[in-house]
């Protein structure tokens, strides 16, 4: 349970607890520590990375920034006094399948944690929460999530939400997949959602590659970057996601990097509660392909030029056509895009109600 | 030559799939013999558990499985427990010192342990660790020549890495005479 | 004609399977390629990204296999061997337009480098499981072309082969691959490109109107291209000799009379196989791809068993190789098919090989290769029969 925001920890009763197995050595938290608290140990765990220390306990005003952008769940504030001894996602995660498959330094974790925070914010009931995935490194969040989760084909994902938020529109349903799948293969069924304004929330991680195939080009990657099936550059302009999702009318569109852990959370939490069709884009560092090909560094480095690079979408100054990302160039993050338009069950009902009059019998909506 | 069968196993990352491919182009492209490398991996493309089986053969080779190797190589625990019920007796055993512990093991096998991440950090660069390993691997087994095995190294690596990787390469093949001859 | 030497890597190489078989295609002549990135056969795609720019070639990785399937044969319509490459789930979406290109009577190559499945399944292990798939995989009727490598070398090899029977035949042909040949690291020697005969596709060169299906005296048509003036139409309707669609009973007979007869009519000129050991055999293991190394290991331990055991190798899955399997079964008192499926090619040798001899299936789940020991216990059962 999240604990109130705002309300200053008694650094008496809390400490900062490391379960080092877990961890990857990936060095957000100590990066992005406000406090200089940690510090990288020279000790190895036994996969061989370095985990995180407590280096300035007495400079720790647990912030929880260290909680929020671990990918691994790997490091949370701990108290006695305040019945917390575990990480914060910790209830709504199958711990029973960590650690997770992705890498070190990948901000897929990152995401999850912030969809878990999100869901704990916007108060909704975890058994009336669906998460729906496709194929791919994000496709895996569907298996770690401890919700009604599927994983489903490659790229239909949302077609299966679909079907899932029409038969049972009391349901919550989320989809969380990657740029690839949702946007290549999927792409099709990405617009009709969106032009429906179908009733779901959808998280797309942005890390410019199909990263579970071995690193190939997708619509998402900058013009001119590297992938293994355009290895001299990409040569075609990328789809700019939020752009897309507004034209085809939306409810809600945001897009924020994994470094923005607390505007990615807050802005999950808004399209979590939004109806109808709501974006939520989220650029995330992939260090061992898209790094690594295009010579970027690793989770970090992407991370730190995520916080350098990001320029913030102004309502009046700028549309979603402002937000194509080019190679190492600004990246426009925000909450760009809020509508009230009917989603596609509320059209459909009223339509039908209209033209059927006393005849029409209403979907049957469970409960 | 009676036919040498080699296990490699490690973490997604380590390199061993790429080790395991030196090791067979430097036999059948340079040695102009045969090699067969076969490999097994799960999804992750970090973490999870990497691991190869090369064969190595004077004539064609149709078989291309290994249970029994004579030698395994192990960069993780979890490779060292999964394979070393298979390894021949009398066979040799080479871990990365850092992060494998041997437990009980027939005595008839031999054990040689390189810390290959603290000298690949040491030269530079972690991920020449498998190279490391390689030179180390050759020096204690024997499979190839040692000129036969820097040209698979040569041949097997980008260009511009040639400093590191040779560095790396000699490190690990000096370091292995060492043991070999400690060992006696 | 021959291969052109800028296009063939002529030497010794210690290379997979997948980067193999991409080494046959562009020998092969092949300047196109679309496909879609899936798990165990990315790395042909990726060898095509990196090869294609410099041989004159033009590869385009499109937005999922459906799209794939079809622009692969839009670019054999512009003149070129063309190629797609991919696994189960990919192919089960491409089945219709396999279909188009039978009807379409389009040359073209398909590989798929087979995982175990259904559905998802295990991405990184090997399976059998989509050859019946190749035959029967889209709706309606039509023949097929499938070649199995089980090496590195095959998967080089039997590449050029499938494109070239593709443009004899003007049809697809399948390259049944699996994981572990695709995966598997060896040896292969490329050639000279004067040793590397190529099939070109015949073109119309008349002055009279060209009719896109009208069959030389080999019951295949003469092909054509786009810009000549031919001014042709291609329909995947049911159509006649000008390819116009006519949707009567009549035209449907005789377009599929003439689509089905062009394998029917040479299915012992397009079979192709190896025997082992067979001479003096009681008991004939029968297999393909991957599988029949674990069978010739399996075959060997039975010998030294003094059980008198032989191998046939097929290299043409497709047209199923009748003649040889119904010659075998008349000579051994049981067959036993390998193959990692529940049994697939297994039905089609059984019912040729059935009424002669005892016939079993040694299967698989799929996910890893037979162990030998799993078919010894097979030929021990059947040495008891």
């Amino acid at each position: 349970m999240a604990e109130k925001k705002g309300k200053k920890k008694d650094p008496k009763e809390w400490r900062i607890d490391i379960d080092a197995e877990r961890c990857k050595g990936c060095g957000f938290c100590v990066e992005f520590c406000p406090k200089g608290t940690l510090a990288m140990s020279d000790d190895f765990n036994s996969k061989g990375y370095h985990p995180p220390m407590v280096a300035n306990p007495e400079t720790c005003t647990y912030c929880d920034m260290c909680e929020m952008v671990c990918p691994e769940f790997a490091i949370w504030q701990a108290s006695d006094v305040q019945k917390k001894e575990t990480h914060v996602a910790d209830d709504l995660l199958r711990m029973d399948r960590m650690p997770h498959i992705w890498c070190p330094g990948c901000g897929i974790g990152t995401v999850v944690n912030c969809f878990v925070e999100a869901l704990h914010e916007a108060g909704l009931d975890r058994d009336k929460t669906q998460v729906v995935s496709g194929i791919g490194c994000t496709g895996r969040v569907a298996g770690y999530v401890d919700l009604d989760s599927y994983h489903t084909t490659h790229g239909r994902a949302i077609p299966f939400a679909t079907g899932l938020a029409l038969g049972a529109p009391d349901q919550k349903v989320v989809v969380i997949s990657g740029d690839g799948d949702l946007t290549a293969i999927g792409g099709n069924h990405f617009f009709h959602a969106a032009r429906r304004n179908t009733d779901m929330t959808v998280i797309c991680v942005n890390n410019f590659t199909y990263g579970m195939t071995g690193g190939q080009v997708t619509p998402t990657a900058p013009k001119g970057s590297i992938a293994i099936t355009t290895p001299y550059g990409a040569f075609d302009r990328p789809f700019n996601i939020p752009f897309i999702a507004d034209s085809c009318g939306a409810n809600f569109v945001a897009r924020w990097t994994t470094y923005h852990v607390r505007h990615l959370q807050k802005a999950i939490k808004t399209a979590l509660l939004t109806p109808g069709f709501s974006l939520v884009e989220a650029i995330s560092p992939c260090p061992t392909l898209y790094g690594r090909r295009n010579k970027l560094g690793d989770g970090l480095d992407l991370m730190k030029f995520y916080k350098e690079k990001s320029v913030r979408f102004k309502k009046d100054q700028h549309t979603t056509a402002d937000a194509e990302i080019g190679f190492q160039d600004q990246i426009m993050v925000g909450n760009m895009v809020q509508r009230e338009n009917p989603s596609l069950l509320q059209a459909m009902d009223s339509s039908l109600k209209a033209k059927l009059g006393d005849k029409y019998v209403q979907w049957p909506i469970p409960g | 030559m009676e036919n040498r069968e080699v296990r490699l196993g490690g973490f997604g990352g380590q390199g061993v799939i790429l080790a395991g491919m030196i090791l067979g182009r430097a036999k059948s492209i340079f040695e102009d013999k045969y090699a067969t490398l076969t490999q097994d991996f799960g999804p992750e493309a970090r973490g999870g558990a990497a691991s190869c089986a090369v064969i190595l053969s004077d004539d064609p080779i149709l078989y291309p499985n290994v249970f029994n190797p004579d030698v395994l190589l192990a960069m993780s625990q979890g490779a060292l427990d999964k394979y070393i019920d298979g390894l021949q007796k009398g066979g040799i055993l080479v871990i990365e010192e850092d992060l494998v512990k041997v437990g009980n093991i027939d005595p008839s096998i031999k054990v040689f342990a390189c810390p290959a991440t603290r000298f690949a950090e040491e030269i530079g660069r972690k991920i020449v660790l498998n190279i490391v390993m390689y030179g180390f691997l050759v020096a204690v087994s024997d499979l190839v020549t040692e000129e036969i095995a820097r040209k698979g190294v040569e041949a097997s690596i980008p260009s511009g890495t040639e400093k590191l990787n040779f560095a790396a390469f000699e490190k690990g093949y000096q370091y292995g005479i060492e043991q070999k001859e400690k060992l006696g | 004609m021959k291969a052109d030497p800028k296009r063939v890597l002529t030497g010794n190489h210690f290379i997979n399977g997948n980067h193999a078989a991409t080494e046959g295609a562009i020998a092969a002549g092949c300047t196109f390629a679309a496909g879609y990135p899936i798990t165990p056969s990315t790395e042909i795609v990726e060898r095509i990204a990196s090869r294609f720019p410099r041989v004159g070639g033009m590869f385009v990785q499109m937005e999922d296999e459906i799209a794939s399937s079809i622009c692969l044969q839009g670019g054999v319509w512009s003149g070129r061997k063309s190629m797609t490459v991919t696994s189960g789930p990919g192919m089960s979406l491409m089945m219709e337009h396999v279909g188009l290109a039978h009807i379409t009577e389009t040359p073209c190559v398909f590989i798929n480098v087979q995982r175990a499945g259904p559905s998802t399944g295990l991405p990184t292990k090997t399976a059998q499981g989509d050859m019946m798939q190749a035959k029967w995989g889209s709706h309606g009727d039509y023949e097929c072309i499938a070649l199995s490598p089980s090496s590195p070398q095959e998967c080089f090899d039997l590449t050029i082969d499938c494109f070239n029977l593709s443009e004899e035949y003007r049809m697809p042909v399948f390259l049944m691959s699996d994981e572990m040949t695709g995966h598997m690291t060896e040896k292969v020697v490329i050639p000279p490109a004067d040793q590397i005969e190529l099939v070109e596709r015949k073109f119309y060169t008349g002055s009279e109107k060209y009719l896109p299906y009208k069959r030389e005296a080999n019951g295949v048509p003469l092909m054509s291209k786009a810009g000549l003036g031919h001014n042709y139409h291609i329909t995947g309707l049911t159509h006649d000799e000008q390819g116009y669609p006519v949707l009567t009973k009549k035209v449907q007979e005789e377009m599929m009379e003439g689509m089905m007869k062009k394998v029917g009519d040479n299915v012992d000129k397009l079979t192709r196989y190896e025997e082992f050991m067979m001479e003096d055999a009681d008991i004939a293991l029968v297999s393909y791809g991957i599988s029949f190394r674990m069978a010739y290991k399996a075959m060997e331990m039975a010998r030294e068993k003094g059980i008198k055991v032989g191998l046939l190798k097929m290299i043409t899955c497709w047209p199923f190789p009748e003649k040889p399997i119904t010659e075998l079964a008349q000579k051994v008192n049981s067959m036993i098919m390998v193959e990692l499926n529940y049994g697939q090619m297994f039905l089609e040798m059984d019912r040729f090989a059935n009424k002669y001899c005892e016939t079993d299936l040694c299967g698989s789940s799929g996910g890893e290769v037979h162990e030998p020991e799993e078919i010894l216990t097979k030929i021990l059962e059947a040495a008891k029969k």
